[in-house]
């Protein structure tokens, strides 16, 4: 299967909830992340290196940023005369009646599908983080001749609404799904990654509206788990799945492992963001920095220990950065001291200023901020 | 046809730059890797957009593949446009034969068509050979302010290096009275930067007889300018003041890049208001590990660095093993240095490997007799074998194995 025979569909807005400070004035897939990306670019990147070229990206609310980050889509290569990026912003007459939920953001846009040519849609979230290979993925299901692949990930269930969480026989196909369980145990969690034929997706949709389901996850996965060849697909490289503030900065410090960076960051298929036309980062005499990840266009002068710096952000003489996430143009002037922060965009910590959050609780700094 | 531009430019960068030895080997002059993520003609590139500038033509002759395939339709600066834009001129064939570019007033003879599709009233000619941020726009003000017909870049350079240039002697207002290239005793030091505005009816008609011409060489310094020169023409001088490079030796290369780590020096690539483009390769943040030692250096994304790294430039994808050391040093996308290597005071090409234990250059103290140091340079691609040594002032695009004793 070619890519050119897929429509991907990505919703940008899923889960924003879950960590209101950053999404406050921004979409889940325009929240920053490790250094230079907006998690959005994670999805659309997996994609096109699949060959995907047409894909429509829905939005629901705040989605400023996210049409500044991802503008013709230049940078993902999706910005063509034929086809490439769609971004699909709310359709609110009263029979899409919103996008409050997963099915009826798809309401809205059914347009769009049947309009498409392609015969297979994979629908993603932005707020789970992996370099998923899609080409093993479809031809996994072809090979298992499913209706509906589902790309899960073994372990600790996030914790957010909505779970769906795969029971499956020997041959990984589900026997029952549950969602949102409440168990302690490892399990067969979805990544909200989900492949099946256009045409099945119209008919589940044109289902739902005749019979007025409201739920995606209840009434059209969970609803068809007897009537429908419902696969798993397991994600076994890296993958993590941002559910709270505490878990985006989890997620970002695993960065710092060299190995989850090769795995997330595989050369074969790159991982592609806006371009910003910095110069490489300067590092000043007596700068200290350890086991950090940064970002173009940074100039440090001084230590920076643990942590993740966006572009162009700047630590004078004399300011520690310890176990914290600064985000562009971010400025750290002299001996101001921050521990377990997240500075958004522009934040400016004015000198001999100290901050410190915990690793379960780091504090989070509003977009543009002086302190 | 193409809608009429006041002002285009022409960028000439077909020279092969062989002074750079193994670097331009594979690859025009203007291609050659500078500054950590950018090549020498973003500058020229950069600085055209940023002046406004949205016509270029870029004359390539020399290697055009890699340069080429850089600039491709212009996008990363900004200069993929539905009227004018990048335009790669390479020479072409023509009803009367194909002829190679003989020189750099030949290159725009032969690419007259090309200009007279926009019909500018001005012409800027530049080069892909200088490390300088500057606003041509201002300088075709001045040009335009004196009713000049050919405008000349000149720097101030000191008395001492004033030798190595192309020299020029002004009256009171500016306007050019003699040339002097590369003479002993300079009775000038205002030196020419190889930036060059024409009011294009008057360059038009000079390039077509210097063509015809048999003696000319068909070069702007050495046949054009003095033509016009001696013709009356009104010719003025403008005068530059900024950091301003030429980058046609391995000496003069490797401490341009050095320059960007002096804090001294005014060429500040972090401006916004006047941003210097490149291609951006696709990479993640670059990582500095929990032992590594960092120190006054410029790193790019996508490098991984364990080991220690002073006073030098690293370009995208460069991994620094534990225990390796870098210093004085410009290591250009994907070279590993591993583990115990040393390189210092040396210039490393793209996807070059420095095995454990080699060493490559020499500090100049090290040395018995100071004229034998010099910069070394690896060439693309070579592998120094584990213990092996490259000597200071030596260029290798062959891989080095250790010498027996």
């Amino acid at each position: 299967m070619t890519g050119k025979n897929i429509v991907g569909i990505v919703f940008s807005n899923a889960y924003d909830e879950c960590i209101s400070e950053l999404t406050g004035i921004r979409t889940m897939g325009s929240v920053p992340f490790a250094s230079r990306y907006r998690l959005i670019d994670f999805t659309l990147s997996n994609m096109v290196n699949a060959g995907i070229e047409k894909v429509g990206v829905l939005t629901k609310s705040n989605y400023q940023s996210l049409m500044d980050h991802v503008g013709t889509g230049k940078p993902w290569d999706l910005s063509r005369k034929n086809d490439g990026l769609f971004i699909l912003p709310p359709f609110s007459t009263n029979e899409a009646g919103g996008n409050a939920d997963k099915l009826a953001s798809l309401k809205g846009i059914m347009g769009f599908i049947s309009r498409s040519n392609e015969e297979y849609v994979l629908l993603s979230d932005c707020n789970t983080v992996l370099n998923l290979d899609i080409d093993a993925l479809t031809d996994y299901h072809t090979a298992k001749n499913a209706d509906i692949t589902i790309v899960y990930k073994n372990g600790k269930k996030p914790n957010l609404t909505d779970v769906v969480v795969l029971s499956m026989n020997a041959d990984n196909k589900a026997e029952k799904i549950s969602i949102s369980p409440v168990t302690e145990e490892n399990v067969n969690y979805s990544l909200n990654v989900i492949f099946m034929k256009k045409a099945l997706l119209e008919r589940l949709i044109n289902d739902a509206i005749s019979l007025n389901y409201k739920d995606f996850e209840a009434d059209i996965i969970q609803g068809n788990v007897d009537k429908l060849n419902i696969y798993g697909y397991e994600a076994t490289g890296y993958a993590a799945t941002v559910e709270s503030m505490e878990s985006y900065f989890k997620v970002n410090m695993e960065l710092l492992d060299p190995a989850n960076c090769d795995d997330l960051f595989n050369a074969d298929r790159p991982i592609y963001t806006k371009v910003r036309d910095d110069m490489p980062a300067i590092y000043g005499l007596g700068s200290d920095v350890k086991n950090s990840l940064i970002a173009d266009g940074c100039i440090i002068e001084g230590t920076v220990e643990n942590s993740i710096l966006f572009r162009g952000v700047r630590v004078e003489k004399g300011a520690v950065v310890k176990n914290s996430i600064v985000m562009q143009d971010g400025f750290v002037a002299q001996n101001a001291s921050l521990n377990c922060v997240v500075a958004d965009k522009s934040v400016v910590i004015t000198p001999n200023k100290t901050l410190s959050g915990a690793e379960n609780y780091p504090v989070y700094i509003g977009k543009e901020i002086v302190i | 046809m193409a809608r009429k531009q006041e002002c285009i430019a022409m960028l000439l960068a077909g020279g092969q730059g062989s002074r750079l030895g193994i670097l331009t080997k594979n690859i025009a002059k203007p291609a050659v890797p500078y500054g950590g993520k950018y090549r020498i003609i973003d500058f020229p590139l950069s600085n055209c957009v940023n002046s406004g500038i949205t016509t270029v033509g870029v004359l390539t002759q020399y290697q055009p593949l890699e340069l080429n395939d850089y600039i491709g339709n212009g996008q990363a600066w900004d200069l993929d446009r539905a009227n004018g834009g990048v335009h790669i001129l390479s020479p072409y064939q023509q009803i009367k034969g194909t002829e190679w570019y003989k020189g750099t007033a030949n290159a725009i003879y032969q690419n007259i068509n090309f200009i007279d599709r926009y019909d500018p009233e001005y012409v800027v000619i530049l080069s892909g050979d200088h490390i300088y941020k500057m606003d041509y726009n201002k300088m075709l003000e001045y040009h335009k302010e004196k009713g000049a017909a050919c405008t000349i870049a000149m720097l101030e350079v000191s008395w001492e290096e004033a030798s190595r240039f192309g020299l020029m002697i002004l009256n009171d207002d500016n306007s050019i009275s003699e040339f002097e290239e590369k003479p002993k005793n300079p009775r000038s030091n205002k030196a020419s930067m190889g930036v060059y505005v024409f009011t294009w009816s008057k360059l038009r008609q000079y390039l077509i007889d210097d063509e015809k011409d048999p003696n000319s060489s068909n070069d702007f310094g050495k046949n054009v300018i003095p033509k016009m020169h001696a013709d009356g023409e009104k010719m003025f001088a403008y005068l530059f003041d900024g950091y301003w490079k030429d980058v046609g030796t391995i000496d003069s290369l490797w401490e341009a890049n050095l320059d960007l780590l002096n804090p001294k020096v005014d060429l500040d690539l972090s401006d916004t208001s006047w941003r210097i483009y490149a291609k951006t390769p696709v990479s993640p943040p670059h990582y500095i590990s929990a032992n590594a030692k960092v120190q006054n250096s410029m790193i790019s994304e996508g490098s991984r660095v364990y080991g220690d790294v002073d006073y030098s430039i690293l370009f995208n994808d460069v991994v620094i093993e534990e225990g390796a050391e870098v210093k004085y040093s410009i290591v250009m996308p994907g070279t590993v240095v591993k583990k115990g290597a040393v390189v210092q005071y040396s210039m490393v090409a793209e996807n070059a490997v420095i095995e454990a234990g080699a060493v490559v250059g020499a500090t100049p103290e090290e040395m018995a007799n100071r004229d034998d140091w010099g910069v070394a340079v690896v060439g693309a691609g070579v592998t120094v074998h584990e213990g092996a040594f490259v000597a200071p002032k030596a260029m290798v695009d062959e891989d080095v194995v250790k010498e027996d004793k």
